[in-house]
């Protein structure tokens, strides 16, 4: 066991110097490496959400930003958070840490590749960023044609920046996809992984099949501006609605690959925290791939008003409404996986239980959105920004916090300070609630979403919203803080302070070794089986 | 119904002009009443016949939500307390999975889901499909007004303002009303909450939604698709009138005349306003699309053909009439023509107002 050589060198100290880093091909490293980018970039994007609610404060536009700067950043913002933000932040940073660790690899399929993809996210994110500001591109990170045909060639190099940073995670899908198939331990059945590692490889499906729909749009913008070929242009006698079917046929499924990894953290952080064997551990993994799967033919869902057939609208909220089915099946299963479960209130188990409410809020108003009566009502509302959020941020952000709790002492060997880890967890809670909650009622009123100025009976409410988004600034300020202090000051920690059960805690030491582990661990036990879990008398 | 009498007769246009003199007063030049403000968690006013089922909808799914919501919470919430660690080796239940409930909590979700399916499928489609006899709109978007005709009132149109909130739709309650919606530049989106209908207003082709409104009054129309700078103040007012003061109230509003004892440079500023001018042109010296209009009159414009001209009456009318045929240097082509929608009258008037202009 990893305790012997527990004076080794371990990942973080095996080699030396900038270099080291930056052209490393071990896999924790390069997690790491994106971790720092993602959180970067996740500061940029608060602090222009920042902006935008701060001018939000008052009906009339202007007192802050004019309305050319606010759509500027609301462009940012949207494109930074999804793009540089939420997409890498759970399969790539935290991804990158455990897949190989929790499938007792040494390293993924493809080291070299791994490394070329962090990259091509690196120089893909420059490109992007360096096009939305210096193109001043104020589309919205949808980039709608033709409003984004006027402002020049932006439009092509920014698809042509999201089409790099898909390249990256095409790359990344690539890479998990075949490490999940080639390099479990020797005795990890399918039904014997993770429940995380289930989730990165849903993901990593989607990411290889989706992301080439971007560079089919991007070959037909460009096919549109050199040949004067009308596609998406109606001054060319093009079809602007065709550019949003190909839009969303990437983003749609975008989405998923945005919330699936969070769903995985969630069953780790439950079950492992709960004492208790994930309750339903086949529907989830299946649910996932289920989701997977059907996230591929509802993206018409974002079109009901669009001018759109109504036979597709009507098809559209079928299949919609199919893919919130296996959603409920793993929020009920991660309910009941508490049931009799010895429940640890740390600050990763917080998290967890946080996702649960806001995850279900965010999963539950999208029904609202999936009815099409409904739907015409609230589209393009704050109905729609506060479901979002709710699942988005909700959803992947709050389980990519809890994630990096719980991992943080396996990635760094150092525990951080429960109670701030406590305290900061509060101020997000109620920041993101007041933030984000009445901004529903907000859209069912009839606050249309991306507006400068607005009418002033929505006042409070806005002002509701901005003071829970500083809110949120504390919560987050806090956590900064205490996990770099803990980096040199964090009590250290065993290879397992959670007593867990995947190998990433059972056969490896805090942090682990370069090569992961002293040979090759072979799994007897299913990842969930505590000690604490009672086996007398019950045959389950 | 009365049937419009065609503007040429002079003497039935003079009796309807002034017939609607005191509701062209009320609608015209009152101050708008601010929009009727429900409880933030209530549905918004309810003012058209698909606004009732609409709610009936949106208020089932949030009873069954909230019915969901508190029992997940309700059952993580007594866990939570009741399954607290009291001792570092509490032991823990080995269950795993249990067939039925899990068979449970698919099928009921399902069977519930399909409900609302169907359910607001049913409603859309009769959204869908506007009646025979219903009044037919016409609706432009551009950036960043509304237009909105009348084929059968030719000469009857309405526009919105980015200044303040302008009377932009006016219709009959209790008719079906139909629009027809375009756009010149980029997709606007027509959303009038009162009446829970919203529709891309696209370039390049014709999109369709219909509604008949059920309650008097004067309620929001937003721009729900973002389309630039001025998106947010791309909204309008859109007032229901009785059936029997509709029409004279329309044509009161909507159609721009002279008035008696007017002069013809505030006849002009009129112009200005409802007309849609204002979206682009400032006439205090601010920029906007296009060029500011105070101290224009008399000046020498420099062309983008790199000639210059004389900003005379001339000129003027030619840069309304055919606004690409000379652009301004610093400026793009994005004036629409306003051929056939101002008359010589109009044009001459516009003129004499931006003379005023110092
Ligand atoms: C969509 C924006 C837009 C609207 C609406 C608009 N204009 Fe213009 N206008 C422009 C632009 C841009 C220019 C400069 C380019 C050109 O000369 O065509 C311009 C130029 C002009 C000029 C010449 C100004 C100069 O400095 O030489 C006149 C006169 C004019 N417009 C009148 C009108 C009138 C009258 C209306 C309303 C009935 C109107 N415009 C509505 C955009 C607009
Ligand atoms: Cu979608
Ligand atoms: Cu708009």
């Amino acid at each position: 066991m990893a305790d012997a050589h527990s004076n080794e060198s371990n990942y973080l100290t095996a080699t030396r110097g900038l270099k080291s880093w930056l052209f490393t091909l071990d896999h924790k490293r390069i997690g790491l490496m994106y971790l720092v980018g993602v959180l970067v970039f996740f500061l940029a994007g608060g602090l222009f959400a920042l902006t935008l609610r701060t001018e939000l404060l008052t009906p009339e536009g202007g007192d802050f930003i004019s309305a050319t700067t606010y759509n500027k950043m609301f462009t940012l913002h949207g494109a930074v958070m999804v793009f540089l933000v939420i997409i890498p932040s759970v399969p790539a940073a935290l991804g990158n840490f455990l897949l190989p660790l929790m499938l007792g690899a040494k390293d993924v399929a493809f080291p070299r590749l791994n490394l070329l993809s962090f990259w091509v996210y690196t120089l893909g994110s420059m490109f992007f960023l360096y096009t939305l500001a210096a193109g001043q591109l104020d589309t919205g990170w949808t980039f709608y044609t033709p409003y984004s045909n006027t402002t020049g060639t932006a439009v092509i190099s920014a698809t042509f920046g999201a089409f790099i940073l898909g390249f990256s995670s095409i790359l990344t899908g690539l890479n998990f996809v075949v490490t999940v198939h080639k390099m479990r331990a020797p005795g990890m059945t399918w039904n014997k992984m993770p429940l995380m590692v289930w989730a990165l490889y849903s993901t990593a499906v989607i990411q290889v099949l989706a992301t080439p729909v971007l560079a089919i749009t991007l070959l037909l913008l460009i096919v549109e501006r050199t040949l004067m070929i009308g596609i998406f242009d109606p001054a060319m006698g093009g079809d602007p609605v065709l550019y949003q079917h190909f839009f969303w046929f990437y983003s749609h499924p975008a989405v998923y690959i945005m919330i699936l990894p969070g769903f995985g953290i969630e069953s780790e952080l439950i079950a492992v925290h709960s004492r208790k064997h994930i309750f339903g551990y086949k529907a989830i993994a299946l649910s996932s791939v289920a989701i997977a799967i059907i996230s591929f033919v509802v993206w018409g869902h974002h079109m009901f008003v669009s001018g759109q057939s109504e036979l597709a609208g009507i098809v559209f909220s079928f299949l919609t409404f199919a893919v919130a089915v296996p959603t409920a099946i793993k929020t009920f299963s991660w309910v009941a996986t508490l049931y009799k479960g010895s429940i640890e209130f740390n600050t990763p188990m917080l998290y967890g239980l946080m996702f649960l409410f806001t995850f279900s809020i965010g999963g539950l108003t999208g029904i609202f959105l999936g009815a099409l009566s409904v739907d015409v009502h609230l589209h393009d509302t704050y109905f729609v920004v506060a479901h979002f959020h709710y699942v988005m941020m909700g959803g992947t952000i709050i389980a990519f916090v809890g994630g990096i709790h719980h991992w943080w002492p396996k990635m760094f060997g150092v525990m951080y300070s429960e109670r701030w880890g406590k305290i900061s967890a509060l101020f997000i809670f109620v920041g993101f609630n007041m933030t984000f909650f009445n901004q529903f009622l907000l859209g069912q009123q009839g606050m249309p979403r991306r507006y400068w100025s607005y009418v002033p009976q929505f006042q409070q409410q806005h002002i509701l919203s901005t003071v829970g988004g500083y809110l949120l600034l504390i919560g987050f300020t806090i956590i900064a803080i205490y996990l770099v202090h803990s980096l040199r000051n964090g009590k250290k920690v065993g290879p397992n302070p959670w007593n867990a059960q995947s190998l990433e805690w059972t056969h490896t030491a805090s942090p682990p070794i370069e090569h992961n582990f002293h040979g090759q661990p072979v799994v007897e036990n299913d990842p969930y089986n505590y000690p604490e879990i009672d086996r007398t008398g019950a045959s389950h | 119904m009365a049937t419009f009498m065609a503007p040429e007769n002079a003497e039935a246009k003079q009796a309807v002009a002034d017939a609607a003199t005191e509701v062209a007063a009320e609608v015209t030049k009152a101050p708008l009443p601010p929009v009727e403000t429900a409880h933030p968690w209530a549905m918004p006013t309810a003012a058209s016949t698909f606004a009732e089922d609409t709610d009936a909808l949106y208020y089932f799914i949030t009873a069954l939500d909230t019915v969901f919501f508190v029992i997940i919470m309700g059952a993580m919430g007594y866990f939570m307390w009741k399954y607290r660690r009291r001792s570092k080796d509490q032991k823990t239940s080995s269950i795993t999975h249990s067939g039925i409930v899990e068979f449970l909590w698919s099928a009921i979700p399902t069977v519930l889901l399909l409900v609302i399916f169907v359910w607001g499928e049913c409603d859309f489609v009769k959204q869908s499909v506007p009646p025979a006899d219903a009044l037919d709109v016409r609706v432009t978007g551009q950036k960043w007004y509304w237009t909105v005709e009348y084929p059968k009132y030719p000469g009857v149109s309405l526009s919105s303002s980015t200044e303040e909130p302008a009377l932009t739709l006016m219709v009959p309650k209790d008719k079906p009303v139909r629009l027809t919606m375009t756009s010149t530049d980029v997709i606007h989106s027509f959303y009038v909450p009162a009446f829970r209908v919203k529709r891309d207003v696209v370039p390049g082709r014709y999109t369709q939604i219909w509604f008949q409104a059920t309650r008097v009054g004067e309620f929001n129309l937003f721009c729900t698709e973002y389309c630039g700078d001025l998106h947010s103040q791309m909204t309008g007012v859109v007032k229901v009138l009785e059936p029997d003061n509709f029409e004279r109230a329309l044509i009161a509003a909507g159609i721009l005349e002279k008035e008696d004892g007017e002069s013809l440079a505030a006849y002009g500023e009129r112009v200005y306003r409802r007309r849609g001018c204002a979206a682009c042109h400032s006439v205090e010296g601010k920029d906007g699309i296009g060029p500011a209009w105070n101290g224009l009159y008399g000046r020498t414009e420099s062309l983008t053909d790199g000639t210059t001209v004389k900003a005379d009456d001339e000129y003027i009318k030619n840069s309304i009439y055919e606004p690409n045929s000379q652009i301004v240097a610093g400026y793009s082509p994005q004036m629409p023509s306003y051929q056939g929608l101002l008359d010589e009258e109009q044009v001459t008037a516009v003129i004499e107002y931006i003379k005023t202009l110092k």
